[in-house]
């Protein structure tokens, strides 16, 4: 089942894959007002140099090929504004701290959604749903870059609990990554509630009851699996989201992540660091959804024939 | 004989936003062990809520049991606690479904859903548990093979997930099967195999079953006492023999009549004319006044029962004698 | 208990048909969370809309002496850094962010309507070429494309409605894909292929029209989208640009002050969101009043 299932999807993925690198390269090569615009004029000297570091004198296709051929090796390039740095630097220092944050806040999309959708499914219309349902709400509609400066202003400012900026201690991982994982944790509490609340219509639930199991025993070996189902089917799009918000959340919050170093080389126009990045986190997206098919494929044999 | 089941006067309302839903007004009837009981009766008599009310598998609210008792080797199951209620679901008695498509948890293996009656209510190992599981499925004529076992409810076809669903219910040995519709979404083959797979198991244990459907021919096949129902209430009750050739009742004798026949030629299909009634409107008279031939004024109250000897009763104000439609009923009297 | 419901009588009486948008119309009007959203909407397009002539300030008039002023009667919500009125760069944020909004919105019609209408009555291989696409395509953050189309080909705002609306428009391609599909089947459309009319017009007159109810529920539900897209982008410093101020910039320059001006922060947050509020009512509003298979019990 499992490699003919992965197989599969990669057969979809690769092909895709090329076809945005081969995007990225012409995009790089014939850039407006990027270093081989030919409408620029550059001294002589650099030209030279550019020419010598980016094979420019070569065919178009040698210059794909050793480009495909750096990617191949992870090599993304020297950074077009900063002469002596490489994107591969640039992403080593700055991924880990990004990757740190974003588990957090998915751990705390996941933690406080399950819990909070679950009580929910477990006593509908009281207290226990409506609430937290009503939170839910503000957490979709309200952006990052709005609760995030919200949090600042209540928590950091007015009370003083949290700091608001920096990535030293511990503390200030918790409004950050609280910023980043509250609309998810919102989302996830609605899909939780709402796949529980379906399963408990489905008739294999009334079988389970009719074989004279009780109500937590229903819940925990009958509507689990198919009730966190469509928690699952969010990961993908979640972790992409997390990946995007970041973006904000370490502008915000003044982290040294690689989102905000994005954010900044798309300001600087810093090309191949753009691009690079853009790369790494397309990568990134294509490799989580994977991961998340296969998980929800294990748990709903039903898929597994597609 | 001692009846197992022994339920009398159940009265289980559904109080929704539009009125009081009055699904089951009075139905009486006793289960003997080794007997089956068929209860015939078209979409909306209360034939499934009956049986479902009796072990408390709908949601409540908006179902409200407002009257009646229910006994079950002595015990009132509509006064029971929810944990002897739980303890008897599953062992003593078991219910199978209408759709088997959907009534197996399709996450999770076969084999894990078949153990679970045992795992719950005896102390038994795993090991045992399997065991015991893999004999069920035989008996129902699945090969119980690793394969088997381990396959998902969506690998088999619709037969055979009724099939599993007998063997879940019979690995405890339960002293009564309520099958509610078990065959309606089956194909006609395969409804006749699942149907001699019951009287084979019920020959073999001795358990009781409670055969709900609406379609005669099922009945006919297997049934040794038919209740016949309509609007929440009960219209006849009797042996299959009586009911089917000695019918009392102008709604029985209507089904009857408009049951098709190979060997009669025929023009014209006879039916009952209109539509069930709103069980949101139903009165204390009779609810086929609407469609009876007969309707006589004292119908504006529901009747008492009426024996009618070697326990065939039935629920009319009408003596039984003859036919009310216009042309005579189609089962010809043995005489 | 399906038994004994299925009996249940007549749903209700009413004299007469209804019409699908009649009914869809008296039911949205119940929904008093849609109402408060249509209403705040409504309002808030027409102050944005008459804004040159109400507005207080000029635009981009300065007062250097009454910087980050708290609110007073002669600001009601404020200065920003530069003097600014904010109540008057508030009114015309929102000029430009509701433009945005809609326009992309949009674009994002257009073409999703058009891909979707083609490939639902295509069917067979086209179809499922378009469909793989869309799938494609969905996989892909649509933020980043958007970025990146910002860093190369410079900060026009034509070229942001353009975007923005590009990053909307597959899932309205799959719902009138949908719709499409099953419309197909009905008489109506067999009757005008029989007739010799060209599927280009079957396309136009008969499918597109009757996908609007999706389209429109669907079309309410993006504009909130792409108004925080284009908010987003705006707060990074890539959406929007200076003189021109939105919402998204509002509340950029509302962070860098907050610990001083905390209203600079506050009131484009507060807008913003309540615009989103309304906008999301009122679209499961009118995605609730649309739904065919009536009210909720």
């Amino acid at each position: 089942m499992g490699l003919a299932y992965i197989l599969r999807r990669l057969a979809v993925m690769v092909p895709v894959f090329l076809i945005v690198v081969t995007v990225v390269f012409f995009m790089i090569r014939f850039a407006p007002g990027g270093p081989f615009d030919s409408e620029k004029q550059v001294p002589p000297q650099i030209l030279e140099n550019l020419n010598r570091r980016y094979h420019l004198d070569e065919p178009l296709a040698m210059q794909y090929l050793r480009y495909l051929g750096d990617l191949a090796r992870g090599d993304l390039g020297p950074s077009f504004k900063h002469a002596n740095r490489t994107v591969n630097e640039i992403i080593a220092e700055s991924l880990p701290v990004s990757v740190e944050l974003g588990l957090i806040a998915l751990v705390w999309a996941l933690l406080i959604g399950i819990t909070a959708g679950g009580l929910a499914a477990l006593r509908p219309n009281t207290a226990w749903d409506y609430v937290p349902m009503t939170i839910s709400v503000l957490g979709i509609c309200l952006p990052t870059f709005v609760i995030g400066p919200l949090l600042v202003l209540v928590f950091g400012l007015w009370l003083q609990w949290l700091p608001v900026a920096g990535w030293n201690a511990w503390q200030d991982r918790v409004l950050p990554s609280l910023t980043l994982g509250f609309a998810y944790a919102a989302y996830i509490s609605r899909l939780t509630r709402g796949g529980l609340m379906e399963i408990r219509t489905q008739d294999f639930i009334r079988t389970a009851r009719a074989k004279g199991l009780s109500e937590s025993q229903v819940l925990l070996r009958h509507s689990l699996r198919g009730g966190l189902l469509p928690v699952v089917s969010y990961l993908g799009p979640a972790l992409a989201g997390i990946i995007t918000g970041a973006l904000v959340t370490e502008t915000i919050f003044n982290i040294p992540g690689l989102g905000r170093f994005f954010i900044q080389s798309a300001l600087n126009r810093d090309y191949t660091v753009v691009m690079g990045t853009a790369l790494l986190y397309f990568t990134l997206i294509f490799v989580c959804n994977l991961l998340v098919d296969v998980v929800y494929a294990l748990l709903d044999p039903r898929v597994r024939y597609d | 004989m001692e009846p197992i089941l022994d339920v009398r006067d159940l009265k289980a309302h559904f109080f929704t936003r539009r009125g009081v839903v009055k699904a089951v007004n009075g139905m009486s009837f006793r289960l003997h062990a080794g007997e089956t009981l068929g209860i015939v009766g078209e979409s909306g008599s209360g034939k499934s809520v009956s049986q479902m009310s009796l072990l408390r598998l709908l949601p409540s609210p908006p179902l409200k049991i407002v009257g009646g008792e229910a006994f079950f080797r002595g015990k009132d199951l509509l006064r029971a606690s929810d944990a002897e209620l739980r303890a008897i679901r599953g062992d003593r008695i078991s219910v199978i479904f209408q759709e088997p498509m959907t009534s197996l948890n399709p996450y999770l293996r076969i084999g894990a859903q078949v153990v679970e009656p045992l795992l719950v209510h005896r102390k038994m190992t795993r090991a045992e548990a399997w065991h015991e599981a893999e004999a069920a499925l035989d008996r129902v004529g699945i090969p119980a093979t690793r394969n088997a076992l381990d396959a998902y409810p969506h690998e088999f076809s619709g037969g055979m997930r009724q099939r599993v669903m007998i063997a879940m219910a019979l690995t405890t040995r339960p002293e009564v099967l309520i099958a509610d519709e078990p065959t309606t979404a089956l194909d006609v083959t395969v409804q006749a195999q699942i149907l001699a797979l019951l009287k084979d198991i019920q020959r073999e244990t001795g358990m009781a079953i409670v055969l709900i459907t609406h379609d005669l021919g099922v009945v006919a096949g297997l049934a040794d006492r038919v209740l016949v129902m309509y609007g929440g209430r009960v219209f006849e009750e009797g042996s299959a023999e009586q009911v089917f050739y000695a019918s009392r009742h102008p709604y029985t004798m209507g089904l009857l009549r408009s049951t098709p026949r190979l060997d009669v030629d025929t023009e014209v299909l006879p039916s009952i004319a209109g539509v069930p009634p709103d069980l949101a409107r139903v009165g204390e008279g009779c609810p086929f006044f609407e469609r009876c031939p007969v309707r006589l004024p004292q119908c504006s109250l529901f009747p008492a029962a009426r024996e009618f000897g070697s326990g065939h009763v039935g629920y009319c104000h009408w003596k039984g004698e003859g036919s009310p439609w216009e042309v005579p009923a189609r089962f010809v009297s043995k005489g | 208990m399906t038994d004994a419901m299925a009996a249940g009588g007549p749903v209700e009486e009413r004299e007469g048909g209804v019409s699908l948008w009649a009914d869809a119309w008296y039911r949205l009007q119940k929904n008093r969370l849609a109402v408060f959203g249509a209403v705040f909407l409504a309002v808030e397009i027409v102050l944005c809309l008459v804004t040159p002539w109400i507005a207080p300030y000029e635009f981009d008039a300065q007062s250097l002496e009454l910087t980050l002023a708290p609110p007073s009667a002669g600001h009601w919500l404020g200065t920003d850094n530069l003097g600014r009125d904010l109540l008057t760069r508030l009114l015309y944020g929102g000029r430009i962010s509701l433009t945005v909004g809609l326009l992309a919105s949009l674009v994002s019609v257009a073409v999703g309507v058009l891909y979707g209408a083609i490939a639902g009555f295509a069917g067979g291989k086209l179809d499922n070429a378009m469909m793989r696409f869309v799938d494609v395509l969905y996989a892909v953050p649509f933020v980043f494309l958007v970025i990146i189309l910002m860093v190369y080909f410079g900060k026009n705002i034509y070229l942001l409605f353009v975007a923005l609306g590009l990053t909307q428009w597959l899932t309205m391609a799959r719902i009138v894909r949908g719709q499409v599909m099953s419309l197909r089947r009905k008489e109506f459309v067999e009757a005008a292929i029989s007739m010799g009319v060209r599927p280009w017009r079957i396309v136009t007159r008969h499918l597109i029209p009757n996908s609007l109810g999706p389209v429109i529920v669907y079309l309410t539900l993006t504009i909130p989208s792409v108004v925080l897209e284009e908010a987003f982008l705006s707060f990074l410093g890539l959406g929007v640009q200076a003189p021109m101020a939105s919402w998204g910039t509002l509340i950029s320059s509302g962070v860098e002050v907050m610990e001083v001006a905390p209203t600079a922060l506050i009131a484009p947050a507060a807008l913003l969101s309540l615009t989103l509020f309304s906008l999301n009512f009122l679209g499961d509003g009118l995605r609730d009043a649309l739904d065919p298979k009536g009210a909720k019990d």
